[in-house]
């Protein structure tokens, strides 16, 4: 029991999970832009898968882990582009449209990885991680929060951006109010469809970004069905996060050291089931839902396509 | 007035007029649907062609091993008895417009309560009785565990997207670790449960393979059908779908409803779960989740809601994965490209319905 507790065990566990929650942050973000505007994103799995594949192969032929990201980026907009056009611009239904394009690009980055690679799971050079002066030098903590690659400290420092944009900027309230109040949007004259279509195409940015790093720096390489879930973990996020990014940094570094304690735990040669382990934050937000089960803030308009002039 | 107006709607059904508009109408709604398959279908083999297959090659040989070979036609329909068990669950919550997303849960914990039960009381009773007890527990099971978001839905408001979604993550791992830690059948190696003796699973439909679920999931679908459509029960659950508001004003008791309709669509998950395990599988193995689901998910949508077009759509749904399974292995074309022809097919459909409602209001109301 005493190793559980020990200094090296401790740090790396606090390093796994920050490279564990750093794609579920990216999603959550991603999410909560969307569903501020009022588009329900069910497509963000999507998303990510297509963008850790687009942006694994980018960094493999490039041999650039800052190319793999950009081409990761560009994965996940090329996605948020289909949903885009057909859910913002003409008001398809967004839960079949988002699970439509889940399976479709589950399916076909499975396909893509199998005639490109067959069987062989070509890896990554391992990411070069940036130390933070002094910081790093801490003890547990430093080398666990502060020796990460430099996206890292970029997406923590989306956080910050992402609050203010919604709290201090003109961009946020119209964000807000094509959620809120589509119709009160358009009479003041901002085009409620590009600010969704804004919205989603930064949501498809992020959620490749996340399924990049996933792929590139937390794995090394690419899996087909990688993301595992973690998109739809994203949704949870921005659901339970009410708008506030702090909120999904949180919700994203708990579900991140969950993950971590799974891998932890066995390499320590716990004899827990991982699953035993991974219930926890789901576990976690149910009580929190039933203990406080305070009515969700979401948008008035979430989900609903905006027509102008229709009632 | 009213029984005027019946009538009057009764002679022009009658009337040969009538008649043909009727069948026109038939007629543009099954090319509504079939065409986005055939659209649907060409893309997609354009997407083969691309990789270097031939698709022509490649859907014959999905289409004679999932329909035509005799194996494969048992195969398929054997496939199709959970998905429609679940298409039912489905249906009965999405036409109440609560869009329970935790069905792949429902259906791993209903799978593990058979197959905890089964060849337990196999070894008490007769097979028949073991088998009714395990589906009664399998489907109360599935009932207690949509209690959780039902409760918070219906007298909290908690949306049922987050809660379901959260359950769904929970009872897979439930599920397994029931398996590994609860269940776990101790004379074997690998992690999974006491196997139901083949002679004690459901009985197999006359001299086939075909499992007599599909009999099953065939009657559960059509009963959830008339059910949404024929009684004032389901008239009902419509009116809190369509608008829950209006629905509080017309003196529904709208939470009661709420529970009412995710004990019905997990149960009905969860008798997809037993089904699978009493009829095929005979026991659950640790990490087993074939996400049935979420597939059908896609297929509910294609049916717009609609139980008889459900079952057309699980059919094709199970054609093409198991003529999928086996052209995978012959083909060298991954079983991965069944997810990208469904949801090809589906944002084809909803871009034909989109352009079809364009038109009918082009057309003037």
């Amino acid at each position: 029991m005493a190793d559980l507790f020990s200094v090296v065990f401790l740090g790396a566990l606090l390093f796994g999970a920050v490279t564990a929650a750093v794609p579920l942050l990216l999603a959550g973000l991603g999410e909560q832009m969307s569903e501020k505007a009022g588009v329900l994103n069910i497509g963000i799995e999507g998303m990510m898968i297509f963008g850790a594949y687009t942006g694994f192969l980018g960094a493999y032929l490039s041999n650039s882990m800052w190319l793999g990201f950009l081409a990761g980026m560009a994965g996940g907009m090329a996605v948020s582009l289909i949903m885009v056009i057909l859910c913002v611009r003409y008001g398809l239904n967004q839960i079949v449209i988002g699970i439509g394009l889940t399976l479709g690009f589950e399916g076909l980055t499975a396909l893509l990885h199998h005639f490109q690679f067959s069987r062989t799971y070509p890896r990554l050079p391992a990411a070069e991680p940036v130390s933070i002066p002094v910081l790093s030098d801490l003890p547990v903590v430093g080398a666990a929060f502060f020796n990460h690659h430099l996206i890292v400290y970029l997406a923590v420092a989306l956080v910050a951006v992402m609050a203010f944009v919604y709290r201090r900027t003109q961009l946020g309230l119209n964000l807000q109010a094509a959620g809120d109040k589509p119709a009160a949007l358009d009479v003041t004259g901002v085009n409620v469809v590009a600010t969704r279509a804004f919205a989603v195409m930064v949501t498809g940015a992020l959620a490749g970004l996340g399924g990049a790093y996933l792929a590139n720096v937390g794995a090394g390489l690419f899996v087909p069905f990688i993301t595992n879930g973690s998109g739809f973990l994203g949704i949870v996020l921005a659901m339970l996060s009410r708008g506030r990014p702090l909120w999904v940094l949180i919700g994203a570094f708990v579900f991140g050291l969950c993950l971590a304690l799974t891998t932890a735990l066995q390499v320590a040669g716990v004899n827990i089931p991982t699953d035993v382990i991974q219930m926890i934050p789901f576990l976690a937000v149910m009580v929190m839902l039933v203990a406080f089960g305070r009515r969700s803030s979401l948008p008035a308009a979430l989900g609903l396509p905006y027509e102008r002039g229709a009632r | 007035m009213s029984a005027e107006s019946v009538s009057a709607d009764r002679d022009e059904r009658l009337a040969p007029g009538g008649g043909s508009q009727w069948l026109r109408a038939a007629g543009k709604r099954l090319l509504m649907t079939v065409g986005p398959v055939v659209v649907a279908l060409a893309i997609a083999g354009l997407l083969l062609l691309a990789l270097g297959v031939d698709p022509l090659r490649y859907y014959s040989y999905v289409v004679q091993r999932g329909l035509l070979s005799p194996s494969g036609v048992q195969q398929t329909l054997t496939r199709m008895a959970p998905l429609l068990f679940l298409a039912a669950g489905l249906i009965v919550a999405f036409r109440a417009g609560i869009w329970n997303l935790g069905g792949d849960g429902q259906f791993l914990l209903g799978a593990v309560a058979a197959a905890a039960s089964a060849p337990f009381l196999a070894d008490h009773v007769p097979a028949w009785a073991a088998l009714l007890v395990a589906f009664v527990i399998a489907t109360a099971v599935a009932v207690v565990w949509s209690l959780v978001p039902a409760l918070l839905k219906a007298y909290q408001g908690v949306n049922e997207i987050i809660t379901t979604l959260m359950m769904t993550f929970l009872g897979a791992s439930l599920a397994n670790v029931l398996v590994k830690l609860v269940f776990l059948d101790p004379a074997t190696t690998v992690p999974q449960t006491r196997t139901l003796a083949v002679a004690d699973r459901l009985p197999r439909l006359f001299d086939t393979t075909i499992s007599s679920g599909l009999v099953f999931g065939l009657i559960a679908i059509v009963a959830v059908h008339l059910m949404m459509t024929r009684t004032s029960f389901g008239l009902r659950l419509r009116i809190v779908g369509a608008n829950p508001r209006a629905a509080i004003h017309a003196g529904l008791d709208v939470p009661i409803l709420t529970v009412a309709v995710f004990a019905l669509s997990a149960g009905l998950c969860g008798m997809a779960g037993a089904l699978d395990v009493l009829g095929v599988q005979g026991n659950v193995r640790a990490d087993w989740n074939p996400g049935y689901a979420l597939t059908v998910i896609p297929m509910v949508f294609l049916a717009r809601f609609n139980g008889f077009a459900a079952i057309a759509f699980v059919g094709l749904l199970s054609v093409l994965s198991i003529g999928g399974e086996s052209a995978a292995r012959r083909m060298g074309v991954p079983n991965d490209f069944t997810l990208v022809l469904v949801a090809i097919v589906l944002i084809v459909l909803a871009i034909a319905e989109y352009i079809d409602h364009r038109h009918k209001k082009a057309a003037g109301r």
